[in-house]
């Protein structure tokens, strides 16, 4: 790729503009459908974006309390983050913006980067419903994301390759791994909800105890730009388990000139995340919020053991199946 | 982590109403609450006395926002007393109708505010536009919503039509179909039950220690129903059970009060089909001779207790009220011991608080530093008195 061609990889599509606008419509469907699985109305379709600009423009208040360097930067920092890993997922074919060995693991890095953010801007707002709220974020750390790092590694082992664009192509070529990892990709969706802290997980910010947890000081600008790091993790949370677990932006279809074929994988590829995001808020909308204690105990008891019995599958499959 | 203080409100989103609970945390768990009331004082008692009986209905309506009409029916069913009439036999049906349908709306309502308080937002909205239905009957029938302003001196002030009663009946029918989705969701949806299961328990000794009332004391496997115990308006006839359960904890409550909606379903159903042809109301005189009066009925959340003390005059000369949240206050703080701060607004809800309507004075005679002060009736009925006095105001 030239220059300019990575300059608009980078900046429209598909990187910062479309991202921004991407998610912005993705948390449009997730409260219009959250709205009609309730019988309500739900926001008109540029209500996310009105809210966007309408925190932007409001007062941004620091309060004194606040370790003012770590509050400021907690929420630039998450949004980057969220933004830098989006480059590394293959979306119009089987390749990223640079793609490389151990991509995936890159991803999953940055992808824990906004917890802690969120963790940091709670614990240094100075308030005590962001202390216990920043607590509670760092504590449940562990208890989605290991199963989620575990889950997601299943294709990579069946694949024999940490290359976003290796898992692709062999899923490509050997479909049966869809099947193969059908758990996993479950066990992916739940933890990916308990990332999102999205119900029966938003224990960090459960408005009715802790009021919004690490967020409760946070106003104007910065608030803007947390709820944006919210939106974009949703996106890139399901785009990843869309690569990861159902092919990314395959099959490819051959048109030319060959930008067409890559129009066409990034179709796929929308679709394929747009249908995780739905599960996601299929989720959301049954059920009511668990407590911290149980929500470990379910990881521990649960996801993480069912997690293991899958890499098993996976690890007897490739050495034993011969596929 | 060491032990934090968390106000929870005044101001907190998990309190509809101003009240302030302490929470002192080991962590996660609660070590000790401190309840302190009197954000919400509105001084009705005081007005009461200074508003002719006429007047006071509507003021006495307005005590509460859900229970409205036990308030009402208890100011009425004290002034009747005082006076020695008996109300004519269809507005006493009339009556029961109303105080079945409010405690219909009441437990609706309640159903979705605790899903809310554990994030169960989908089940907050089914239920509340399944009380729509009920505030529509109520309209239909009153011609209000919330404060229905039916009740008079000496019966009804609206009849129920042909009309009314077969809109009634159909209601009833759908109602008892939600009633029972809403069962089947709560003993069986896994998230509820994990949150609800053994939460907030009230042993049956500390229920009655802390003389909790209504469904708080009905869920800890205690009879007490005012309706039967010590009947009024229709209440001996028509058919009911009283419903307990004795788990003792948050899902115990929530079984009892959608197990209640079935019953007020039933007596409604009665009162629909036997409803006699008749007065509504008898005349009554403006003056009310002296006389003292109470009267107690089982509003949704439980003992409404109203005292009457008239001076022939055509004002009341005191007036006391002691609403079912403020029996129940005591109960939650025991309730909250070794919970989960995660469990604190749903045990606090699960007694289904209205604060305003049971507020107290709470005079901060040391200022801000030092503990305040609860000064009884008596006291705060002379201090009033002489305030009104220094002002030069005629009481």
């Amino acid at each position: 790729m030239n220059t300019i061609l990575a300059l608009v990889y980078l900046l429209i599509f598909p990187g910062f503009v479309f991202l921004f606008s991407f998610s912005l419509f993705t948390e449009y469907l997730d409260r219009k459908i959250y709205a009609r699985i309730q019988r309500r109305v739900g926001p008109p379709f540029l209500q996310p974006f009105a809210d966007l600009v309408k925190l932007a423009a409001k007062e941004d208040v620091v309060p004194e309390n606040a370790e003012h360097f770590m509050f400021t930067t907690a929420p630039l920092v998450g949004l980057a983050a969220i933004f830098a890993a989006f480059l590394f997922l293959p979306i119009v074919a089987s390749f990223g913006l640079h793609s490389f060995n151990g991509d995936l693991i890159v991803v999953l890095y940055l992808l824990t980067i906004p917890t802690l953010a969120l963790f940091l801007g709670g614990w240094y707002s100075g308030n005590v419903f962001g202390q216990k709220g920043g607590m509670r974020v760092a504590s449940l750390l562990f208890s989605y994301e290991i199963p989620f790092f575990l889950s997601l590694l299943t294709p990579a082992l069946i694949s024999g390759s940490w290359k976003m664009a290796d898992i692709i192509d062999f899923e490509v070529a050997h479909p049966v791994v869809l099947i193969i990892s059908l758990l996993g990709f479950v066990i992916a969706l739940i933890s990916l909800q308990g990332k999102l802290e999205r119900l029966p997980f938003d224990i960090p910010e459960a408005e009715t105890e802790i009021v919004a947890g690490p967020l409760v000081e946070y106003s104007g600008r910065r608030l803007a730009l947390f709820r944006l790091a919210r939106d974009a993790e949703m996106v890139v949370g399901a785009g990843l388990i869309a690569v990861v677990f159902l092919g990314g932006p395959m099959p490819l279809i051959e048109i030319e000139p060959i930008y067409l074929s890559w129009i066409c994988g990034a179709l796929f590829f929308l679709l394929k995340t747009l249908f995780v995001i739905f599960l996601l808020i299929l989720m959301k909308s049954a059920v009511a919020r668990i407590r911290t204690d149980q929500m470990i105990s379910f990881a521990y008891k649960w996801l993480i053991p069912l997690t293991l019995v899958q890499i098993f599958i996976a690890i007897m499959v490739r050495f034993l199946g011969g596929i | 982590m060491s032990r934090v203080k968390l106000p929870i409100g005044p101001q907190h989103p998990a309190l509809k109403e101003p009240e302030n609970f302490t929470i002192t945390l080991d962590g996660e768990r609660v070590i000790d609450v401190d309840i302190r009331i009197g954000y919400t004082h509105r001084g009705i008692e005081k007005l009461m006395e200074s508003r002719t009986y006429t007047q006071n209905l509507y003021l006495v309506e307005r005590i509460c926002g859900i229970c409205s009409y036990a308030h009402v029916v208890n100011f009425t069913q004290n002034v009747e007393e005082v006076l020695g009439i008996q109300i004519p036999k269809r507005a006493e049906f009339i009556r029961t109708l109303f105080l079945e349908l409010e405690r219909l709306h009441s437990h609706f309502l309640w159903l979705g505010v605790a899903g809310h308080e554990i994030g169960f937002d989908t089940l907050f909205m089914y239920t509340w536009q399944d009380r729509e239905l009920v505030q529509d009957l109520l309209e239909m029938i009153s011609g209000n919503r919330v404060n229905y302003a039916m009740n008079t001196i000496g019966g009804v002030r609206r009849d129920v039509s042909e009309e009314h009663r077969k809109k009634v009946i159909e209601g009833m029918d759908y109602l008892e179909k939600r009633a029972v989705y809403y069962k089947e969701v709560a003993i069986n949806e896994k998230t509820i039950l994990a949150r609800a299961e053994n939460v907030g328990i009230l042993k049956p000794k500390d229920a009655l220690k802390y003389s909790a009332v209504g469904p708080t004391v009905r869920a800890s496997g205690i009879t007490v129903d005012i309706r039967r115990d010590d009947p009024y308006a229709s209440y001996t006839e028509a058919p009911f059970d009283v419903i307990t359960t004795d788990t003792c904890d948050v899902l115990g409550r929530v079984v009892v009060r959608i197990l209640e909606i079935f019953e007020s379903i039933k007596i409604i159903r009665y009162l629909m089909e036997h409803l006699i042809p008749g007065e509504i109301v008898v005349k009554v005189p403006r003056k009310i001779p002296e006389g003292e009066s109470i009267s107690h009925t089982e509003a949704p959340r439980g003992e409404d207790f109203h005292y009457l003390r008239s001076n022939g005059t055509e004002k009341p000369e005191r007036y006391k009220v002691r609403t079912p949240t403020l029996a129940n206050l005591p109960a939650v703080a025991e309730m909250l011991k070794g919970a989960y701060l995660a469990d604190v607004p749903i045990v606090v809800a699960a007694i289904d608080p209205c604060m305003g309507c049971m507020d107290r004075v709470l005079l901060l005679k040391h200022g801000r530093d030092k503990p305040g002060e609860i000064i009884d009736g008596d006291r705060l009925r002379s201090y009033g008195i002489k305030w009104y006095a220094e002002q030069g105001w005629k009481t």
